[in-house]
């Protein structure tokens, strides 16, 4: 009898290691990795097509100078931040990284408002096919910020959340920065959305 | 008192219908290749473009659906379709070899979500110009079958140009089976098998450690976390222990039900995905 009993307790301390959240913390914290890994790729495949897309536009629209000057700006500033799967964990590093994203799409928008006044250029089958590849990426990026959105969701939750919550503190998990709902609703449309819309048309 | 409560259940009722209101739109059910809730497509329209994906998935492996829908409001194209790619998932699993084409009538716009491992072979630009090009003509007229046609023979041409694993015979994506449970009766068996015998041979708790450890190193074979396997060991262990109290009891009762319950198997017939996955690749175009 007293042989079972050990048994028993034997199974709930092994039952209840599993119950502390830990493999749980480490599982989310990787599909954050992975998450994060996207944002990154989807980032950066963006800012790969930036070139092509701005010489594409010079060669019909050269007088642009502003909004093409604002788009290699906003790319410079992007390539200057080291964008390391660390940055999940340093909120401050991670809130500029954001912010240079923004600006950059923001100014990629502005460029194809303004492109909207070259027909020449908007028929040229180049910056058809950039323009398709922009807008791709763009709603990958979206889809990319839910899913990492998604995955520190629920990471935080188990950070925050009893027992889990201790095994946290002990292994030093803290909650991880995500993307904030007023900046995820200026990025999450992609720039063809500004189309239909002519007011920022004008300021050229 | 009355009043109060009326009222409550007024604010309750409000609430949730807000809450209605600002929820998703539901995915529609995969009910087959081409799903279509306006019933725009004639049954034999349906059934020729069904044959065609169909006849194209068992040649080259790729699933293809189409999803023809009223409107998409509130959310725009790109959220609603990437959100039924996730759901359906399409395409074979790894290979990620899916495409979705979504086309809201009356918002006269529509959607290619192409899966990962068709990227490459359809890039944003291809399926910006395989809509333009080849799907909103026929929209235009108001001729949705002849555009969905002419856009399916397309895509088909498109994908066949990339070269992709071979269907296999065997009916991949039935879920992963390296699970513990799809082991549980495996291991039940085995327990019970194994404990009876070598009660009688070794006696109780020698018999006992030798199932434990045993089981507990074949779940670590089969199953890879060594805490479970651990788990699984000591469960035998216990079973194996006790199990002496009534002989062969176990053993005869506890298998004949449910055990093999698996159910999920997508019948003959119907169309399930693969589970193929998406990233918002693809390409949107008005009409």
């Amino acid at each position: 009898m007293k042989r079972i009993v050990t048994l028993w307790l034997l199974i709930l301390a092994i039952t209840g290691l599993g119950g502390c959240g830990y493999n749980t913390l480490q599982s989310q914290d990787e599909s954050i990795k992975a998450a994060w890994g996207e944002v990154l790729n989807q980032y950066q495949r963006r800012a790969d097509l930036v070139p092509n897309l701005v010489n594409t536009v010079k060669g019909f629209a050269a007088q642009e100078k502003d909004v093409l000057l604002g788009v290699t700006n906003a790319r410079a500033k992007v390539g200057g931040i080291q964008a390391t799967p660390e940055l999940v964990n340093d909120p401050a590093a991670f809130s500029k990284f954001v912010a240079a994203q923004g600006e950059m799409t923001s100014a990629l928008s502005r460029l194809l408002v303004v492109t909207e006044n070259y027909p020449q250029l908007k028929s040229d089958a180049n910056f058809r096919d950039l323009q398709a590849q922009l807008e791709g990426t763009e709603n990958r990026i979206t889809v990319a910020r839910q899913r990492y959105i998604r995955a520190v969701q629920e990471y935080n939750i188990t950070v925050r959340s009893f027992p889990s919550n201790l095994t946290a503190m002990l292994f030093g998990h803290k909650v991880k920065p995500s993307f904030t709902v007023d900046n995820e609703q200026t990025i999450a449309k992609p720039p063809a959305v500004d189309f239909s819309k002519p007011g920022p048309a004008q300021n050229k | 008192m009355t009043f109060l409560t009326r009222a409550g259940a007024v604010a309750a009722l409000l609430f949730v219908s807000l809450f209605a209101l600002a929820e998703d739109r539901p995915i529609p059910p995969l009910t087959g290749r081409v799903v279509d809730e306006t019933a725009t497509l004639t049954a034999e329209q349906k059934r020729t473009l069904e044959a065609k994906l169909q006849a194209f998935e068992q040649r080259k492996g790729s699933q293809v659906a189409v999803l023809i829908t009223g409107t998409t409001f509130p959310e725009p194209i790109e959220s609603y379709s990437i959100r039924v790619a996730d759901a359906w998932k399409i395409g074979r699993k790894g290979i990620s070899d899916g495409i979705l084409m979504v086309v809201a009538k009356s918002d006269r716009v529509m959607r290619i979500e192409v899966g990962y491992g068709l990227e490459g072979a359809v890039p944003d630009a291809m399926a910006r110009r395989l809509i333009d090009e080849v799907f909103i003509p026929g929209f235009r007229e108001g001729n949705f079958y002849e555009g969905l046609d002419a856009g399916v023979d397309r895509m088909i041409k498109v994908i066949d140009g990339e070269p992709l694993p071979e269907v296999s015979q065997s009916n991949a994506g039935r879920g992963d089976p390296r699970s513990i449970e799809s082991y549980f009766v495996l291991f039940i068996v085995a327990t019970l098998a194994l404990g009876g015998l070598l009660r009688r041979l070794l006696g109780r708790l020698p018999a006992a450690l030798v199932v434990g450890a045993g089981i507990g190193f074949l779940a670590w074979l089969i199953v890879a976390p060594i805490l479970v396997a651990l788990l699984v060991g000591v469960v035998a262990l216990v079973v194996t222990l006790l199990g002496g109290g009534m002989p062969g009891g176990i053993g005869g009762g506890g298998l004949g039900g449910g055990g093999f319950g698996g159910g999920g198997f997508g019948g003959g017939g119907g169309f399930s995905g693969g589970g193929g996955g998406f990233g918002g690749g693809g390409a949107s175009g008005r009409w």
